[in-house]
């Protein structure tokens, strides 16, 4: 996977390298603690730029080129920022034979984005889930914490619109 | 002492339909009409009937409110619990009798169900670890510690013939005893796999939502049988609630001294940290979640060595899933004969499954091992909705098939599965109605796993592509018979060859649909339809002249303007223009407009 420029620019402030710096004086000693230190760092940031990688890998003495590879392995891990309602379809099997591929479609044409990108105003991002597990509500979206079930195509541009 | 208690389920799906605002509400209806020290408020875990939430359900009478919503509190309030007045308008209706309202046990989707898994789900308020204790929680810790060797514990958990719930069906006992040879020696681990990845498959989610205790108490009794005093739970980060109930959970328990140094004054140790997964389908796979809990990419290694041999941090390890560790304690308290005497000749005891899909009650049952598929789906499920006829029944997630209406009086064990093309896997059973395409189905599968394929062996990484673009060829109407055997061909390649489970499995979608459903995927390649009339390329909207009224909504609606027509003629669709969107078709109030 090749390292596409962030259309954001990196503008993290002091306070959050010294969080940073302090979960990785906390964890440092633990036994596999790289994980665990990117996903505190992840939530202080928001996702993980190059930028942010980079600190880990000097004050753990870990390559670059490790923690690069374990953050494009995982799902979980972000390197470019979301919007700041982050929409997320469920496509699981569930959701899916229920059709919440064309609710992904659907929400694909309302904003003019494909999966995994974030509008230019920084408002909306859009990935795709595999289950939330509220499989009983099929089928199932989620902006931020806010879950929205039993949809249907037509529910997606009132859902849309409640976020201004 | 309350004269009432009032459980409101705070599992996922509950909370997800609402339930959190349901219970402050209800708090603030409580204290204004002065109830508070007479009615409890309890928030428990999943109830199973997730298509139902948010669910309530007020004790003594267990009278089972469902889809409750905000406004309907204050009467509830107000009438049943002031004035002792059920509001049947929301009760379930199943459990609504002419002379009353009866228990949800006797219900079609409750009757059938034995719970042992499930057991406090729904019933404790799980941030208290009391009320775990109040249902005979740690006894079985207690029991193991001060009344049995580690070897005792091995052969009773050998006895009771329990397998793995995680996908696979290993017999857990046989796990156990592999790790614990010198004991005492060496640094161990008892691992706890909660990265419940097979989309569908939310078991473990309520497992660790609703009880969270019944699995430390498992990983506790796991480390006095072989000689670990480290325990790690691998939980999805994608499950907040559960992550925040084990954080909990471990520190009581670490207060109560159930976990920690000298546990119940024997001198055993025994602790558990949480390592949480960061989304990725691959690390179920026992080595590569070893490997992600060391904080690597979870790449699987191959096999030998066993983890019971070599596992975490290169130390003797052994891993179990959430729901198999469920069972552990009562087997420890009713004994390896009365878990035997439940289930099937070679699967023992019970296995919960997630119903989703095209089924009425959608959720969560534990049934014991051997019910057959109709039970689940026509009498628990209560059938399809909408009166459609049920194709298949997809078990086993990505590694696993649709096993069609032709089984469906199978007894469902591990081997009958395995038998039909199909798998146990983690429990997900989704089921399938006639508008489902078993060709796309076959696609959303493949898709999946070409995306959680770890990249690390040829035959996952490529050939599952492969395998994916043949079947998006067939789908778009571009395939050929040929493509049938080549898919084949591929599918028992990979199955030979990968390095894991993810892998050898992956094909199973494909190869049971092309067992079962063959003459769907020729239906798309001889004759370029869809029979189901799900793959777009494949479909065309028309206007039945007779039935069309020439109202012109279907004209204004078409958001390509691919219908003609005039006032009060019959229409007609341009397929030129049209771009199958359907809008036309479920605006007709008339039934004019269909596809083939």
């Amino acid at each position: 996977m090749a390292m596409k420029k962030p259309s954001v620019p990196f503008s993290g402030t002091p306070e959050q390298k010294e969080a940073l710096l302090s979960v990785i004086h906390e964890l440092r000693g633990e036994k596999g603690c790289l994980m665990p230190i990117m996903q505190k760092a992840q939530e202080i940031y928001g996702y993980l730029p190059i930028e942010v990688q980079t600190i880990i890998s000097d004050e753990l003495g870990v390559p670059l080129e490790k923690i690069y590879g374990i953050a494009t392995f995982y799902s979980q891990f972000a390197l470019n920022p979301k919007g700041r309602y982050q929409i997320s379809v469920c496509l699981g099997t569930a959701c899916y034979v229920k059709g919440s591929g064309d609710i992904y479609n659907k929400l694909m044409e309302l904003l003019g984005i494909v999966g995994g990108e974030c509008t230019p105003d920084g408002k909306f991002s859009l990935d795709a889930c595999r289950c939330v597990g509220a499989c009983g509500l099929a089928p199932v979206m989620m902006v931020n914490d806010e879950v929205y079930g039993r949809l249907s195509v037509d529910d997606v541009e009132a859902i849309l619109a409640k976020y201004d | 002492m309350y004269r009432a208690h009032v459980l409101v389920c705070g599992g996922t799906g509950c909370t997800s339909s609402g339930s959190q605002k349901i219970l402050e509400k209800l708090n603030r209806e409580l204290d204004k009409q002065g109830l508070t020290k007479e009615v409890a408020v309890v928030q428990t875990g999943c109830h199973g009937l997730c298509a139902l939430g948010p669910i309530m359900v007020v004790y003594p009478e267990a009278v089972f409110y469902s889809m409750v919503k905000e406004e309907d509190i204050a009467e509830i309030v107000e009438e049943h619990l002031l004035k002792g007045r059920v509001v049947k308008r929301l009760v379930y209706d199943e459990t609504l009798t002419d002379d009353g309202v009866k228990s949800l046990a006797e219900t079609d989707f409750y009757k059938k169900q034995h719970r042992i898994a499930l057991r406090n789900c729904g019933v404790i308020n799980p941030e208290v670890i009391e009320e775990y204790i109040g249902t005979g929680g740690y006894e079985a810790l207690g029991r193991v510690l001060t009344e049995m060797t580690p070897d005792e514990v091995i052969q009773i958990i050998l006895d009771s013939g329990l397998r793995g719930r995680g996908g696979a069906g290993f017999p857990t006992g046989l796990k156990w005893k592999f790790a614990s040879s010198n004991r005492g020696n060496v640094q161990k681990y008892v691992c706890c796999n909660a990265d419940e990845g097979d989309p569908g498959a939310f078991m473990d989610r309520s497992v660790l939502e609703g009880d969270p205790h019944v699995v430390l108490e498992a990983m506790a009794i796991a480390g006095y049988a072989i000689g670990a005093n480290q325990g790690y739970i691998y939980v999805r980060a994608e499950y907040p609630i559960a992550v925040k109930r084990l954080e909990i959970a471990i520190g009581q328990a670490r207060e109560y001294g159930l976990l920690g140094k000298d546990i119940f004054g024997t001198g055993f140790d025994f602790d558990i940290d949480l390592r949480l997964g960061a989304g990725a389908f691959v690390c179920g796979e026992e080595t590569a979640l070893m490997v992600s809990i060391e904080g690597n990419r979870g790449e699987p290694r191959p096999r030998p060595p066993f983890p019971a041999v070599k596992g975490l941090f290169e130390s003797p390890t052994i891993l179990n899933n959430v729901e198999t560790y469920a069972n552990i304690p009562q087997i420890i308290l009713n004994g390896a004969d009365w878990f035997a005497s439940m289930g099937t000749e070679k699967s023992k005891g019970t296995k919960v499954f997630a119903l989703g899909g095209k089924i009425n009650n959608t959720g969560l049952v534990e049934i014991p091992m051997g019910t057959t598929l109709r039970t689940v789906v026509e009498e628990i499920g209560g059938g399809i909705p909408n009166g459609k006829k049920f194709k298949a029944a997809q078990t086993g997630g990505p590694s696993g098939g649709c096993i069609p209406a032709e089984h469906f009086d199978i007894p469902i064990d591990y081997d009958n599965l395995i038998e039909i093309g199909s798998m146990m896997g983690s429990g997900g059973l989704i089921v399938m109605d006639e508008d489902n395409c078993m060709v796309d189905i076959a696609k959303f599968f493949l898709e999946f796993t070409v995306d959680e394929s770890c990249g690390k062996c040829t035959p996952c990484r490529v050939g599952t592509k492969r395998m994916y673009e043949i079947l998006d060829k067939i789908t778009k109407g571009q395939g050929t018979l040929e493509d049938l055997d080549r898919l084949e061909e591929l599918a028992y390649y990979i199955k030979d060859n990968s390095l894991c489970g993810l892998g050898q499995t992956a094909p199973n979608p494909v190869l049971s649909t092309l067992r079962y459903f063959r003459d769907e995927y020729v239906a798309h390649v001889v004759d370029k339809k869809c029979p189901a009339g799900v793959c777009k390329a494949l479909l065309s909207y028309h206007i039945d002249a007779d039935k069309c009224k020439g109202c012109t909504l279907c004209a204004r609606t078409c958001p390509a303007g691919a219908i003609e027509g005039k006032v009060k003629e019959p229409h007609m669709i341009r397929q030129d223009k049209c771009i199958k969107c359907g809008a036309c078709m479920e605006k007709c109030r008339f039934g004019a407009i269909y596809k083939e």
